[in-house]
């Protein structure tokens, strides 16, 4: 059983939907004992660092995300679920979890493209998510597949160690990072179509 | 680099897709789940489904829709039409999709926007804008006015002071619509999407007017616009998806080819 981290971020319900779809068994649950005993967990998320923050504190599933951790339990982040396990966001100067080191920064306003226009923030989308290693939860995924974004500010891992995947956008940021059993995404997998569906089976198989 | 979206618009009345003839493989084409599954293998990057609904006592119809469809296809897709309250938001989204879209009742109350993107995020809060060509003058210096009930009353509001506005209100994507253009199949309205999406910093989807794949290229390309909504020309069978993409493709624009 796969546990989704309730911490009343948005959209837990189209992942789970997605995995309902694979017929992979889910819930979406914030009880520490569940979560404990899940064979797999998957950290999403949706909105600002600072009140997905307040919001795991209060709910002590900080405490129970790093045990779990550190216990080899796989874990998927997504989103805000990847920018959290950073040292930092600089969104509301949020301190965060401070699993890997790194920082959550914001696109730049004067961002451009090839060609010096303009590019809109947040960069909302579909992006091609380049794997700079192999991991697990990319087999069979096609090289350059696309991927659907929705973020204003970007993963900034501080060690090139723990990037597995990057995206361009003005700049090339991380788009997926990995350490041990934990592996995240800025992306949304489960909003990806094949692909997405592809990596969150792919997840489901990964013993970490 | 991001690509180019192109999005499939269904109108749904009383539970039921309004257009579309020419589907194949016994694809019910008055069913919007079933349309909507089509557009998604044939690789639309997201869908609307517009409420066009009469009776408000039929909303919950549209939910129905909503939550069939958000198990069927796993991208995004946004809701439109009748949405008038936080409520209807939180409704709508709770159901499965992953953006509501306000139109006529944000011109007559802004705050709708703000509120919305204080409880959801600005990622789900689509402003929907019908746009006329008018004259300019000193209440209209763009030359492009507000209208509202499909297109019936005329507001007095500026269409480029009102884009700006809903940015600051906390609008996360502006879909751009021309009446001037909408139905001609001769074409998005260049200029104005131009004006518009050089003057915010959110992404605007252009609508009304598309009938040939020039039409989607020059409005991405000339118009500036980050993504291109689609009905007639894909409902009626003149084109597939796949070859609107091939078209851009060829032509230079980016978009998402593998999936």
């Amino acid at each position: 059983m796969i546990a989704i981290l309730d911490y009343r971020a948005g959209n837990l319900a189209s992942v789970e939907r997605a995995l309902k779809h694979l017929d992979i068994p889910c819930r979406i649950t914030d009880d520490h004992e569940i979560i404990r005993k899940a064979e797999r967990i998957v950290f999403p998320g949706v909105g600002a660092a600072g009140k997905a923050m307040s919001d795991l504190r209060e709910l002590g599933l900080d405490r129970v995300l790093r045990q779990r951790l550190e216990a080899g339990t796989p874990v998927l982040g997504i989103c805000v679920g990847l920018q959290v396990l950073l040292d930092r966001s600089e969104e509301n100067d949020t301190r965060c979890l401070g699993i890997l080191p790194g920082k959550a920064t914001r696109f730049p306003d004067d961002l451009s493209d090839e060609n010096g226009n303009p590019l809109k923030i947040p960069h909302m989308g579909w992006n091609a998510v380049h794997f700079t290693r192999p991991h697990p939860v990319f087999e069979s995924i096609p090289a350059q597949s696309e991927f659907y974004f929705v973020h204003s500010y970007y993963p900034d891992p501080a060690r090139e160690e723990h990037v597995v995947a990057t995206t361009d956008y003005g700049i090339r940021f991380a788009a997926g990072v990995c350490f041990k059993n934990l592996v995240a995404f800025q992306f949304h997998p489960e909003k990806s179509g094949p692909p997405g569906l592809r990596l969150l089976r792919n997840f489901a198989r990964w013993s970490g | 680099m991001l690509s180019k979206r192109i999005i499939p618009c269904l109108d749904v009345r009383d539970g039921r897709t309004t257009k579309g003839i020419k589907f194949k493989n016994n694809v019910d084409i008055g069913d919007p789940v079933e349309m909507g599954r089509f557009y998604y293998e044939e690789g639309a990057d997201e869908i609307v489904f517009y409420d066009i609904t009469a009776s408000s006592d039929r909303r919950n119809i549209m939910l129905d829709v909503v939550a069939r469809v958000a198990e069927t296809i796993f991208i995004p897709f946004s809701v439109g039409g009748g949405i008038r309250t936080l409520e209807d938001m939180r409704r709508v989204l709770l159901a499965g999709a992953e953006k509501v879209s306000v139109n006529s009742a944000a011109v007559l109350n802004p705050d709708i926007i703000a509120q919305g993107a204080r409880a959801f995020g600005s990622q789900c809060i689509v402003l929907g804008m019908d746009v006329k060509k008018v004259s300019p003058g000193e209440k209209i210096p763009s030359g492009y006015e507000m209208v509202i009930n499909g297109g019936r009353t005329c507001t007095g509001m500026d269409a480029l002071w009102w884009a700006r506005e809903a940015e600051r209100l906390g609008a996360g994507e502006i879909c751009l619509n021309s009446i001037d253009a909408d139905g001609t199949r001769e074409g998005y309205e260049l200029e104005l999407t131009r004006l518009v999406s050089t003057h915010v910093h959110i992404p605007v989807i252009a609508s009304g007017g598309a009938g040939r794949p020039e039409h989607l290229r020059d409005v991405l390309v000339q118009g500036r616009a980050d993504a291109v909504l689609v009905a007639s020309m894909v409902h009626y069978g003149t084109y597939s998806i796949r070859q609107l993409k091939e078209f851009l493709a060829e032509n230079g624009v980016k978009v998402r080819r593998t999936w």
